[in-house]
């Protein structure tokens, strides 16, 4: 039945959405497998399987956008809102030095909050500016689109200079986070207060402009349906060409999950499966043939699945998470040590391998210090 | 085109001989244990599952009991057990077993599978009476019960030959045995985890007895502890065998082990591939056993439902002990779960039918296909 696309991966061709379409009806999930499976060889020759070493640090859960997904926001003026103050950031970074290591920029901090009112660009500049000043083995990966645009309208600037200025202050990379579906009638669903879709990519297109790396993610598996994560994924290939096209930066990575239903507004009757995951990872990987890295799941997906995904066409683990606040406060999480990760890549027939955010080799492995604590 | 993957993962001799029905070697046993390329093995094994089964997909609505966690046994991968002077110990009197059973007459159950420990103190008259207790309390069950190991105690406590023990069981109601205690036949094993349980030859006995008499059982296989990939082949050749000699076995069962709680718990237990590829192994070499049950209770409801395309045509039942232990007013949570178990076959693409112990057809419910994947639903476009 796909016969006729499998001949076109097995000569590099690129796939249209017809295509996609039809792999996202295709039910023989071993077949898409060995197709997504024989991209990945391309992109990755050896049998390595990435992780990064790095932690989420959820800097303030205050926000006023309300996002029906969202079991972790507190409204301004809540009793339960919070705003992590420095030093207690510097002690979470401080932990993860002491996994993480020396080696400069080794370390990922993934700093995701809420749209908080009281933030503007100096809290990020001043914050970030003592980050890289105290801790050289850090690398900012950090804020998504809804935290740039807000930051930059609160702050009266435009969303290139507050990118700019942010990355004057420390920041390396922009994380692919709040992409959710790119589709503004899904959006107007799950998520009507956040920027649209066209904003979302186009904060990414000034990223890559200004030579900043970004990724790219989806959540699926909520209100949209097939159609959506293929328009999704088309779009995010479009920006890709384009940034590919122009030099400097681009997406690094595509990493989906899925939407996890618990504690949020939205009803909890149809979780996505690991199936469904396994599906759209490997369509995911067919379709986007410009981007090299695909990111494992397994804080929503566990351990089982996400080793799976490795011959689904995922190369990387992502980041070990040492800290992760948003996905749990919705339920569900798997968070597993290093030493878990590096065996189940081993019992996959791969190598674990350290790298940093710009996916980079990491010489020094994880120490194993604090990791049981 | 697809067969090209399979050649380039140097399947390619295997895969002839499954076209041609070639009956596979134990070295190509050895080589589907040993090939990564995992999805290209699933797709092989899918071949002969859809071969067998077409999109047909098996499950059951059913009730587990445990009529003793006694056991002298003390196998070195169990976390059920309570040893003979345990507190924790338990027997179930008949007439407990039967309230377990009437407490689900609202639920179209059709099948109990009723396992226990060794528990040396229960007579002979004891396992014909709950037996009886079940069919009594719900006579158009069917009941699966009794491993070769318990099936062992029995004719040991009975004094009886073991045809007539079964002779015995049948009249009183048993209409299959489920399988268990098989574990891995090696001595090697049997001598490092469970030496006080019969081994290999002895399961293989017993069930070929079962069988010669007309009473069906199940097959398993415990992985993920200690054994070795030659292990693992040597089993299901030698179950392959029996197969051939008595066509007695209705499924196979790879079973996940889980560590926890066990005197070997320091060991991590098998990981997703691992258990895809115990089912798309299975599905290669048993040519001659009708199903390959994927078991959703050890190996995850979601490594089950994608191993309905690796080789599984059986994902075992809707109601297990865990949501038995519920609130029984609340019948709204096994409701769920039996629309879950067809909402997952339908969004694997296969067609849920429901069937008994026997694997007699009880149902063909229409699967309904998940919102998300309606083509026309989206606001496509390109």
């Amino acid at each position: 039945m796909i016969d006729d696309i499998a001949g076109k991966v097995l000569a590099g061709q690129r796939l249209d959405y017809d295509e996609g379409m039809r792999l996202f009806h295709h039910p023989d999930l071993p077949e898409l497998g060995m197709l997504a499976d024989y991209v990945r060889w391309q992109k990755h020759p050896e049998p390595i399987v990435t992780y990064n070493i790095g932690r989420n640090i959820n800097y303030t859960n205050v926000c006023w956008v309300r996002c029906k997904f969202c079991a972790f926001y507190r409204p301004p003026g809540h009793t339960e809102g919070y705003t992590l103050p420095d030093e207690e950031i510097f002690r979470k970074i401080e932990a993860l030095v002491a996994v993480g290591g020396n080696e400069p920029e080794s370390c990922e901090i993934l700093m995701q909050g809420g749209l908080n009112p009281k933030l503007k660009i100096a809290y990020y500049e001043g914050l970030f500016s003592e980050i890289v000043r105290r801790y050289p083995s850090v690398y900012l990966h950090s804020l998504s689109v809804a935290e740039i645009v807000y930051i930059a309208h609160i702050s009266r600037i435009t969303v290139e200079e507050a990118l700019v200025r942010l990355r004057t202050a420390g920041l390396k990379s922009l994380p692919g986070a709040g992409a959710e579906v790119l589709d503004d009638e899904v959006r107007q669903e799950i998520a009507y207060r956040k920027e649209t879709a066209g904003e979302w990519l186009d904060v990414h297109r000034i990223a890559h402009r200004i030579g900043m790396k970004s990724t790219a993610t989806m959540m699926f598996g909520s209100v949209e349906t097939v159609a959506h994560r293929l328009k999704h994924i088309l779009l995010v290939r479009d920006v890709q060409d384009e940034a590919l096209a122009r030099g400097g930066g681009y997406f690094t990575a595509f990493i989906s999950w899925n939407f996890q239903p618990e504690g949020t507004e939205l009803p909890d009757t149809r979780k996505a499966t690991g199936y469904d995951y396994l599906r759209t990872t490997a369509v995911a990987r067919l379709m986007l043939d410009n981007i090299e890295n695909f990111q494992d799941s397994y804080v929503t997906q566990g351990p089982k699945i996400a080793q799976i995904a490795l011959r689904y066409g995922i190369n990387d683990f992502g980041s070990t998470m040492m800290e992760e606040n948003v996905i749990s406060a919705g339920g569900v999480s798997f968070v597993m040590p290093t030493g878990e990760i590096e065996r189940i890549i081993r019992d996959a027939g791969f190598e674990p391998r350290r790298r940093n955010t710009r996916y980079e080799p990491v010489c020094e492995g994880p120490a194993t210090v604090s990791e049981t604590a | 085109m697809l067969e090209t993957f399979v050649h380039r993962a140097g399947l390619g001799d295997i895969y002839r001989k499954i076209v041609d029905g070639q009956r596979l070697s134990f070295d190509d046993g050895l080589t589907l244990y040993r090939n990564p390329h995992l999805s290209v093995i699933g797709w092989l094994a899918n071949l002969v599952r859809e071969r067998l089964h077409g999109d047909q997909t098996f499950f059951v609505r059913n009730q587990h009991i445990n009529y003793t966690n006694v056991c002298n046994k003390g196998c070195l991968f169990c976390s059920f057990y309570a040893l003979p002077k345990d507190p924790n110990g338990y027997v179930l009197t008949p007439e407990q077993i039967q309230d377990k059973v009437r407490a689900y007459a609202h639920l179209p159950i059709t099948e109990i599978h009723m396992v226990g420990g060794v528990n040396v103190r229960l007579p002979y008259a004891y396992y014909l009476d709950i037996v009886r207790a079940i069919k009594t309390a719900r006579p158009d069950v069917s009941l699966k019960a009794f491993t070769m190991i318990e099936i062992e105690q029995i004719r040991r406590v009975s004094r009886k030959p073991l045809e007539e023990v079964f002779g015995d069981l049948m009249t009183a109601g048993v209409d299959a045995l489920p399988g268990g205690g098989a574990e891995v036949f090696s001595d090697r094993v049997h001598e490092e985890l469970f030496h006080a349980k019969s081994d290999s030859d002895k399961w293989l006995d017993t069930a070929r007895a079962a069988h010669r008499v007309g009473l069906p059982s199940n097959a398993t296989l415990l992985y993920g502890h200690v054994e070795q990939t030659e292990e693992k082949v040597y089993h299901l050749v030698k179950l392959r065998e029996l197969q051939d000699e008595t066509g007695g076995f209705l499924a196979f069962i790879p079973l996940s082990w889980h560590p926890e709680r066990t005197a070997i718990s320091h060991l991590p237990g098998p990981t997703g591939q691992a258990d895809l590829r115990e089912i798309a192994v299975a599905r290669l070499m048993l040519d001659n056993v009708p199903h390959i049950k994927s078991f959703w209770i050890m190996n995850s409801p979601a490594v089950t439902q994608v191993a309905l395309r690796y080789g599984a045509d059986d994902m075992d039942g809707s109601v297990m002990e865990y949501e038995i232990t519920r609130d029984p007013s609340t019948d709204r949570i096994q409701t769920l779960t039996h629309a879950r178990m067809l909402d997952m076959i339908a969004e694997a693409g296969r067609q849920p039918v429901e069937r008994d112990a026997l694997y007699r057809i009880v149902a063909s419910p229409q699967p309904r296909m998940p919102a998300y994947l309606e083509p026309e639903a989206g606001a496509a476009g390109g």
